[in-house]
């Protein structure tokens, strides 16, 4: 996946002069995941930007280029980083279009790896995308694999409006397929069935949809057909394809890395209660993390991996 | 390897605003700041800075062995560490960076206790809940590393505060790299620190490298202390290398805090030898040569020589010592591995004084279903 979020960057900014990224470390170093490799060598210092350490500064600092109509594509080193820039993103980022009645706006993506499973701790290990889905004005992408990473960063790229990219870093070197070379489109606000099943609906993204697919071949081998749906894009949601799929199965089972209240799997239930009630056969189940800070040694008891996701899916079917 | 633009760097020993007492030889150069330390205080110093670099080694093997996850070294910049510590008072409070073990190990830190926390086992005394490197120890007055950078800085001048408004004869002294002076944080913690003239001391790891990026490209300011004239209070830049310079300029700036006088900035001029962690690769970004060319000013090096001239080397002490040390690190290498992992419980206790209903649940769905897979 880093060689293809690479690929998409390379890609951007060969076809469009105004794209710039700029980050801590981004540069010389090619970025601590080396998703930037190279491309101060290809494109130069000046449109590829190694920051003085700050992420507010990073934030502030692209918006006022989106402005002026550059493309930044910002890199936040981890998601656990980003809170010296939420004010810029919350009250700045997320609505220069909207208070000022369009004559500015703000098209920028915001990139930065999240999530648990590579023994980072406190503060590399977090998934903060409800924060990003709850302020209006931002799109909130989170890419299972690949494909879909270069696809979609081509397409937030080209965004008119500022895209919060979330990297799975499990995934970074973990999932490996071959990736068309040029530019290609993976919609935003479109899901994929990555599997279809008839008995329950299991909804994830980024580094749980390995386990989501992990736990339905299981609960196959136990009769029970499981539809797994990849969000890619976590909003504007496809909620076409949750209800259509929702409403085949009439069961429905989220997952995710982030703790459970006010996670972005409480906002999908209440979407699927409120439009598909009477097709539902049992209650919706979340599979999450805790409501506790990340842990480090216990971090395999705290993600919601296919052993846990499996109990919830037969206990849905059988419910 | 065109992108390497930065060429060998010194310590700037030739700026007339440094303070320094000690040469590169070990000689006095300024009998005026000289702390005039006691045999014992001058040993000690050289023994945690000794024990720290055997500790770097062996932890660096560790983590090349996937037998710990993570480790931050500090070679390079021990004189800048320990002797800052050393010059305050046991009573004085420590806010760390993470590069700052050194400091703690020089007021007691139990090896055990650092192992647990490297292994994240049963007996760490945070349950395993952070990555390696994320000490803390309150009763010996270090607060607890976070990974963000410059967080810490706004706490030291919190606690400062609490200490003036309790006529506590104790100062904060807080711990950044130069890459935090461009947080927010450091501006918020030296402006308000100004403001209440707040009895704490600001040590600016200046290591000439914020991961990638080089002290140059950090800043336009000509040096980090030039930083403090905007906030009105002092900075001073000291050859964080030399342990008497360190140590009388902590001392000095302890004093003034402690006198009601407010805080100061020291920017400690230092070099970085390692990566910035296990997890870096720094020969992409800097040459071989820099780094070479900072081993002849190593505080190390220019520390022994002091300890020669004044009288206080003795290899076979030396030689005994360090073998005493990588024995008894060995032995708490080997008890702490041999630990078992925290209970799951400890992943829902802490969270808040008294575990809630919600997390009680959450802690029971957890034990009744299956365990996790060992970690790979």
């Amino acid at each position: 996946m880093v060689q293809a979020i690479h690929d998409g960057l390379r890609e951007a900014m060969r076809a469009d002069p105004n794209v710039v990224v700029l980050g801590e470390d981004v540069g010389r170093l090619g970025g601590v995941f080396r998703v930037t490799q190279g491309l101060e060598v290809e494109f130069g210092h000046e449109r590829v930007i190694d920051t003085p350490l700050s992420e507010s500064g990073i934030v502030g600092a692209a918006l006022g280029m989106a402005m002026m109509g550059l493309r930044p594509v910002v890199e936040i080193q981890f998601a656990d980083f980003v809170w010296p820039a939420i004010d810029q993103i919350i009250s700045e980022v997320s609505k220069y279009r909207y208070r000022t009645g369009g004559e500015w706006t703000a098209p920028m993506v915001i990139r930065m790896p999240y999530g648990g499973g590579i023994k980072g701790g406190h503060f590399h290990s977090q998934s903060p995308e409800s924060i990003f889905v709850h302020t209006a004005g931002l799109k909130v992408v989170a890419p299972s694999n690949p494909y879909d990473a270069k696809g979609l960063l081509l397409e937030a790229i080209r965004d008119p409006d500022p895209v919060v990219f979330l990297e799975p870093k499990r995934v970074y070197r973990a999932v490996k397929m071959d990736v068309p070379e040029g530019v290609y489109e993976v919609p935003l606000s479109r899901a994929s069935v990555v599997r279809e099943g008839k008995d329950v609906t299991c909804i994830a993204w980024g580094a749980m949809l390995y386990e989501a697919l992990t736990a339905a071949l299981q609960a196959s081998e136990q009769g029970v057909e499981v539809e797994v749906l990849d969000l890619r894009t976590l909003w504007p949601l496809d909620l076409e394809a949750v209800l259509a799929s929702v409403k085949k199965t009439g069961r429905v089972v989220v997952v995710h890395e982030a703790p459970r209240a006010c996670g972005f799997g409480a906002e999908l239930v209440a979407l699927v209660n409120e439009h598909a009630f009477l097709h539902l056969a049992a209650p919706p189940r979340r599979v999450t993390g805790f409501d506790t800070p990340f842990p480090y040694t216990l971090e395999n008891e705290y993600l919601p991996l296919a052993h846990r996701i499996l109990p919830a899916l037969l206990e849905s079917a059988r419910y | 390897m065109s992108s390497i633009h930065v060429t060998a760097r010194n310590l700037d020993l030739d700026d007339p605003g440094l303070v320094r007492v000690l040469d590169g030889e070990g000689n006095l150069l300024d009998a005026s700041r000289d702390p005039k330390l006691s045999d014992a205080e001058v040993l000690a110093i050289h023994r945690t800075m000794v024990n720290t670099r055997v500790l770097d080694v062996a932890m660096e093997k560790l983590q090349r062995q996937g037998r710990i996850a993570f480790h931050v070294s500090s070679l390079g910049e021990e004189a800048a560490i320990v002797a800052a510590a050393a010059a305050l008072d046991a009573t004085d409070w420590i806010v760390p960076c993470y590069r700052e073990i050194g400091a703690l190990f020089h007021r007691g830190y139990a090896l055990s206790a650092y192992l647990d926390l490297m292994f994240g086992n049963a007996d760490d005394v945070a349950h395993g809940r952070q990555m390696p490197e994320h000490s803390t120890c309150r009763a010996l007055r270090y607060a607890s590393v976070s990974a963000p950078i410059g967080t810490q800085i706004p706490h030291a001048v919190g606690m400062a505060y609490a200490l003036k408004l309790r006529r506590q004869q104790e100062i904060a002294a807080v711990f950044f790299g130069e890459g935090a002076t461009s947080s927010n944080d450091f501006h918020a913690g030296l402006n308000f620190a100004g403001v209440w003239k707040a009895p704490v001391v600001f040590l600016c790891r200046n290591n000439r490298w914020a991961i990638s990026l080089p002290s140059e490209e950090q800043t336009a300011s000509t040096h980090f202390a030039d930083k403090a004239a905007a906030y009105g209070i002092p900075g001073v830049r000291c050859d964080g290398n030399d342990v008497l310079a360190v140590h009388t300029v902590v001392r000095e700036a302890r004093a003034r805090a402690l006198r009601g006088e407010g805080p100061t900035l020291v920017e400690l001029m230092t070099y970085r030898r390692s990566g910035h962690s296990t997890s870096d690769d720094p020969s992409i970004y800097r040459e071989a040569e820099e780094v070479a060319s900072f081993a002849s000013v190593d505080p190390l090096v220019r520390m022994d020589a002091y300890l020669a001239r004044r009288g206080l080397w003795d290899a076979e002490r030396e030689a005994t010592a360090k073998a005493e040390f990588e024995a008894a690190l060995r032995a708490a290498i080997a008890a702490a591995e041999a630990k078992p992992k925290p209970d799951l419980e400890t992943m829902f206790d802490g969270v808040f004084e008294s575990r809630p209903a919600h997390l009680e649940a959450q802690y029971r769905e957890l034990v009744r279903g299956p365990r996790a897979p060992s970690v790979g």
